[in-house]
């Protein structure tokens, strides 16, 4: 039964964090401000208008110039009117987000791991100079092409080219699963090169194509289920020219793809934290509040206690993991395959936790007027996007036993 | 425009507090915030600060772990910051911790001094006024508007019952500032990285405790409320009950 005792009154108490292990005190005071200036944005800005956008499928741009401003995008790099955060801050930061939401966590990972990392890695100064100042503030947005309709976890295959002719190259190709396409100003597109004297036949490198080339279409992926808070697109580029000069020069084949998808990644793995902490927070709440049974707070029956006390043992371990992966990363000493355990752990764990908090929720679980839902339904995407679950498996297996087993 | 904001560290709205094992005081094991007024305070002297130019240090008296509103608070944009540090502030009397206030800033001449108009967890809305009392200077407090005029400062003051109270007054002068006067900001993510770099100067315990007086005001006891839920049931005649309601509402509940 729908019988709301006032239960959705929980709703009403701000989002204090949860820490079961002293967490906290794993951080230093740059470290908490810059979470706790994320959580007061997002609790401000984001939670009152969240289920409106995810009903009506719409990505709250309103609140970009802010964030902006606030430093959120590239919060990670140094320079160019970045913040120039520790890879910790960076995380907390996305930890909030998404406790907000996994979709607008999603903007604000492809703005800053998927577009302004690869310029910042891979561009030119010139590259650098014009789009990282403006993506910053977010004047300008951005989007990644690197998956294709028919090449996901093994974007070896792609089949986007882009040839050279004199003084330009002509792209062509389909990229799928954009987050952003449709509202960026430019891509990131990952192509195959031939015909370059400079460029090994038919190796993989990134450019930048500003969305208004004649030739470059982008469509929004409509009916999804998942990230509704967000724009999903696909990318179509029929004999797109571009200037040599908007080549990224340091890309180098599709490890210099998969190094953003690992910066992207890591911010995953913080998200899934802030998701995962929703959705118990929730249920916490939500189980002290609701009586059934002789009058008594459903909190007080055992199988609910089980729910809860696995939901913060797994985000207690979640949250070391990852934050032993940014302590390994800021001394450039993160590999792949730590980034894969975090992300791989913390998204499972997640969407675990939101699964549990729907049932501690019952019939008022798959209502907006909680977030358990839409978080569950949000992390489905999570577990598939950057690495699915199952690739990250097997990067950990052949981390282990060296044997590549895909 | 010179101004000094003092902030204060309480334990955050709505964390479960436990009391410490003297019953004196709360567990120390609580998360930490700036006390709301002076988030207040904070922003105000900012807003003055943008408008007239000049300058804004941020104070606060208490053990280390108060450094994170100094931190907090330079990350918005005050210039420097100065951190009575050590446990013993945190325990001091509104009228100690106004001279010790006072100590530390003997010399440093501010045009304007904000603080909130109580604190979130002692409350006792005495400290603002005791500085100024202690620095020789006039104050003004509930203040929901500050203009500088020629002379000094044009003021609007939050009365009771929805009337407010305009004032003109001299600097310089401290002022208590009441929630909500304007719309705090958000510390920046490189305000943050730039708050490392701004100067904060720290005052020991040793340098203060001559100046402090015997204490006025200590907590001897604090304790949760026992529950004392009673049920009494008048039995009888539903004239007779009625009546003895009407006596026991009377005589013993005092409710009539």
């Amino acid at each position: 039964m729908m019988d709301g005792f006032g239960e959705n009154l929980i709703m009403a108490f701000p989002f204090q964090g949860v820490d079961f292990v002293g967490f906290d005190s794993l951080l230093n005071d740059d470290e908490r401000l810059s979470r706790d200036t994320a959580r007061q944005f997002i609790e401000d800005n984001l939670i009152p208008v969240i289920e409106e956008c995810n009903r009506e499928g719409r990505f709250p741009r309103e609140l970009v110039p802010q964030m902006g401003q606030l430093g959120f995008f590239g919060a990670n790099l140094q320079g160019y009117g970045c913040a120039g955060m520790s890879n910790e801050e960076y995380g907390l930061v996305m930890q909030e987000f998404e406790r907000g939401d996994s979709g607008v966590r999603s903007f604000v990972s492809v703005q800053s791991a998927l577009v302004m990392y690869p310029i910042h890695a891979f561009g030119s100064e010139e590259q650098k100079d014009y789009w990282l100042p403006k993506m910053a503030t977010g004047e300008k947005l951005g989007c990644f092409g690197l998956t294709e309709p028919d090449f996901g976890s093994n974007p070896g295959g792609m089949r986007t080219r882009a040839d050279k002719s004199g003084d330009e190259y002509v792209l062509n190709g389909e990229k799928m699963w954009i987050t952003s396409g449709t509202i960026a100003d430019v891509s990131v597109v990952w192509a195959r090169v031939y015909g370059d004297p400079d460029t090994k036949e038919g190796q993989v490198r990134g450019f930048l194509v500003e969305n208004d080339r004649p030739g470059f279409s982008a469509y929004d992926v409509h009916g999804k289920w998942s990230l509704r808070a967000s724009v999903t697109s696909g990318l179509s580029l029929q004999d797109v020219r571009v200037p040599a000069k908007n080549l990224l020069p340091k890309s180098d084949g599709l490890k210099s793809a998969l190094s953003c998808l690992s910066q992207a990644r890591y911010g995953i793995a913080w998200g899934a934290v802030g998701a995962a902490m929703s959705c118990y927070d929730t249920a916490l709440r939500y189980s002290l509040l609701r009586k059934q049974f002789h009058d008594k707070p459903i909190a007080s029956h055992q199988l609910v206690q089980d729910k809860l006390a696995w939901m913060i043992t797994e985000i207690s371990k979640a949250q070391l993991l990852v934050l032993q992966v940014g302590r390994l990363k800021d001394q450039n000493k993160a590999e792949f395959q730590h980034i894969s355990m975090a992300k791989r752990n913390n998204v499972w764990m997640a969407l675990e936790c939101a699964r549990l908090a729907r049932d501690v929720l019952g019939a008022n679980g798959i209502t907006d007027d909680y977030p358990v839902m839409r978080h569950m339904m949000n992390l489905e995407s999570v577990k598939t996007y950057e690495g699915t679950h199952d690739i990250h498996t097997l990067i950990i297996g052949q981390s282990v036993t060296g044997i590549p087993a895909y | 425009m010179k101004i000094l904001v003092c902030i204060k560290q309480v334990p955050q709205k709505d964390a479960p507090l436990r009391l410490n094992e003297q019953g004196t005081w709360i567990r120390d094991d609580v998360s930490w915030e700036t006390n709301e007024p002076d988030a207040y305070a904070l922003e105000e002297a900012l807003r003055q600060k943008e408008k007239h130019g000049g300058e804004v240090t941020a104070l606060t008296a208490g053990p280390a772990r108060a450094a994170q509103v100094l931190r907090e608070a330079l990350a918005k944009g005050a210039d420097r910051a100065i951190h009575l540090e050590d446990d013993r502030f945190a325990q001091l009397d509104a009228g100690n911790t106004a001279r010790a206030m006072a100590a530390a800033i003997a010399g440093e001449n501010f045009d304007l001094i904000v603080t909130g108009l109580q604190s979130d967890d002692f409350g006792a809305a005495q400290t603002g006024v005791l500085l100024a009392e202690i620095l020789g200077i006039p104050h003004a407090t509930i203040i929901i508007g500050i203009e500088k005029a020629e002379n000094g400062l044009k003021l609007k003051r939050e009365l009771e019952a929805g009337h407010y109270q305009y004032i003109e007054m001299p600097m310089p002068a401290v002022l208590t500032i009441q929630s909500g006067i304007n719309k705090l900001r958000y510390a920046t993510l490189i305000g943050i990285k730039q708050a490392k770099t701004k100067p904060m100067r720290k005052v020991a315990w040793a340098e203060i405790e001559g100046k402090l007086s015997p204490h006025m005001q200590k907590i001897e006891k604090l304790y949760v409320p026992g529950s004392q839920k009673q049920t009494k049931k008048i039995e009888g005649p539903a004239a007779q009950a009625a009546k003895e309601l009407v006596e026991y509402l009377k005589n013993e509940a005092r409710a009539l």
